[in-house]
């Protein structure tokens, strides 16, 4: 108790750098995490309603991402994005853009996998019932949404935590710039690579702490929810 | 002109044929209702006529005009539709109802008293504040039947939304469904397996057996003169005989069947061969010799060879020299009791040339099972 506490106290001549990882950690995983749920819930719902050629082979993919190694995703991005890359134009790589975009390539498998499950936990009949009472398209989703929303709380607290915690796609595509690209898990990495590890612990505690403070919002909403 | 019409609607599901109907009508205003064994069908016709799946041919009519796909929202909300679970939404009795309304845009004063009517009228104002998932089987499905009762449709859609419940209740309520669509005036298809619900709620019936309509038409016609061998099952005739009309005279019909000689009302050709059905209830058990033979009225003797209780009536199986196809009668409780009807007992089996329905026979005609309820 006493070393983390020694940990901690040796933080604080950071403490103006520090400020920025963490909130750069929440502003990437936070924006990754709305753009998965943008994409992820209406795929998982459209995967969920409807049958078509191919539509096991999708869910196949969605599933098979659901455990892709960040690392592999970052090289992919990485890939991507390098300057000799489909997307090199844009000169994005070193970003925190690149970052969100490794991390939503991460995320949305989970998303779109746990609304799926969701929807199909659903009675099938329930989407024909609010069809059945006028809705139009948009509005069945909406409500369909409402009715797994417990479930898709708890895809949106498993994608984030996946990418909170991830380190391998960030350091790919960010680069663990110091004051650009410097997130909680690179942050983390470098500081044990230096042998900081009073430093490296109290980060780890930190980012344990959000993700359990995080984790504590959402299951208060999904309970609540219940209630 | 028919509110909803179907011509030559076929669905095809996995290469299995689900529906044909080469014509299908809900006319204006009646109660239909649609009559069938599990897997006949009838769910995935509602789904036709809800325009919430495509055929995979055929054309459908609203009024006259074909129904393009898919259906245009502002005519799929002249239709509103309860399953036989009452599929509630989360929230509150109020909001499940008021649901069909929100999502047309209508939130007003209007629309709040329209909900507060339908929850009296089906007896769920006094729970308009509870959450769905406190409610009883009975109230979630009076609950339901408000949601698509409010919407005012054009043509409501019932998809056996009695069939979990309590036979006391269900009749209770099928009354007051029954009473509320005919004062609205809506046009109403009432799908069942139950001929009692089918009976006390509809103008026409249609009964439907893997997929294709066998006959559609009045309660009457269907109970009492079916087109078809598998109808008169389904209606739990009770008796089915071959036979061949062997004379024919302006008023009565002679059918050979086996040994023995019957009379109808029905006219059918010399040398017709046909189906003779006689409605169980209409056959009469009368200890020997108790009455006296009359012109055109079939009676014949026979020996009981079994007694079913079922409750509120009895059912008898009569040998009366009909080869292999013993009569089937129903009678009271009192009749079996004041003729101490048991296994072995000598009676007269009588019924009336008027009670005799004849259908063509066909040769290719296949004994099919329509979910018969008849033998004992």
């Amino acid at each position: 108790m006493v070393g983390l506490l020694d940990s901690v106290t040796a933080l604080l001549p950071m403490q103006g750098e520090l400020a920025g990882i963490v909130l750069l950690s929440l502003f990437v995983s936070g924006a990754a995490m709305a753009v998965s749920m943008l994409i992820g819930v209406p795929a998982g719902i459209f995967l969920g309603l409807h049958r078509f050629p191919g539509r096991s082979f999708l869910v196949t993919l969605v599933n098979t991402g659901m455990g892709l190694p960040p690392v592999v995703v970052g090289l992919g991005v990485f890939l991507l994005l390098a300057r000799s890359g489909p997307l090199g134009g844009l000169d994005l790589l070193y970003t925190p853009a690149a970052m969100v975009l490794a991390q939503v390539v991460i995320a949305t498998p989970l998303v779109v996998g746990i609304t799926l499950a969701a929807i199909q936990g659903l009675d099938e009949r329930l989407h024909l019932q609010i069809l059945s009472l006028g809705a139009s398209r948009g509005q069945l989703y909406l409500r369909l949404v409402k009715e797994a929303r417990l479930s898709l709380v708890a895809a949106l607290a498993a994608g984030f935590g996946s990418i909170i915690s991830e380190v391998g796609a960030v350091m790919m595509v960010g680069g663990n710039i110091k004051g650009q690209t410097r997130v909680m898990t690179t942050a983390i990495v470098l500081q044990t690579r230096q042998g900081e590890f009073g430093n490296a612990v109290a980060l780890g505690t930190i980012l344990l702490g959000l993700a359990l403070a995080i984790n504590w919002l959402f299951t208060w909403v999904q309970q609540r929810q219940r209630a | 002109m028919s509110l909803l019409r179907l011509d030559d609607v076929a669905v095809v599901r996995e290469g299995k044929t689900l529906l044909s109907l080469p014509r299908f009508e809900v006319e204006e205003g009646e109660i239909l209702a649609v009559l069938g064994p599990t897997g006949a069908g009838k769910s995935t016709l509602l789904r036709i006529l809800h325009f919430l799946e495509r055929p995979a041919a055929g054309t459908l009519s609203w009024r006259g005009e074909r129904v393009p796909w898919p259906a245009p929202l502002p005519l799929r909300r002249k239709i509103s539709m309860a399953f036989q679970d009452p599929l509630l939404l989360s929230g509150t009795t109020t909001e499940n109802v008021a649901y069909g309304l929100e999502v047309r845009g209508e939130n007003g004063r209007g629309s709040r008293e329209r909900v507060e009517a339908a929850l009296r009228l089906f007896h769920v104002d006094h729970l308009a504040a509870r959450s769905t998932r406190n409610l009883s089987g009975g109230e979630a499905q009076r609950t339901a039947l408000a949601r698509a009762f409010v919407l005012s449709p054009d043509l409501l859609l019932l998809d056996e939304p009695f069939a979990a419940l309590d036979a006391p209740i269900r009749k209770h309520l099928l009354q007051e469904l029954k009473q509320a669509v005919r004062a609205h005036g809506i046009t109403c298809v009432y799908v069942t397996h139950e001929q009692g619900e089918a009976f006390s709620i509809a103008d026409r019936i249609a009964v439907l057996r893997r997929g294709e309509l066998l006959q559609a038409g009045p309660p009457e016609d269907v109970l009492r003169r079916p087109h078809s061998r598998a109808v008169a099952r389904f209606m739990q005739t009770g008796n089915i005989l071959p036979g061949v009309v062997s004379r024919r005279t302006e008023a009565i019909s002679e059918v050979t069947v086996g040994p023995r000689l019957l009379f109808s009302r029905a006219g059918f050709p010399e040398g017709t061969p046909v189906h003779t059905c006689v409605r169980r209830e209409e056959v009469l058990v009368e200890a020997p010799g108790e009455a006296s033979p009359a012109p055109g009225l079939n009676r014949f003797p026979g020996t009981v060879e079994a007694v079913v209780d079922l409750g509120s009536t009895m059912q008898v199986r009569i040998d009366a020299g009909f080869p292999g196809l013993p009569l089937q009668s129903l009678v009271t409780r009192r009749v079996a009791h004041d003729l101490s009807l048991r296994p072995g007992g000598e009676v007269f089996a009588t019924f009336s040339a008027a009670s005799v329905h004849l259908i063509r026979r066909e040769g290719s005609e296949i004994d099919d099972d329509l979910g018969n309820h008849d033998n004992l």
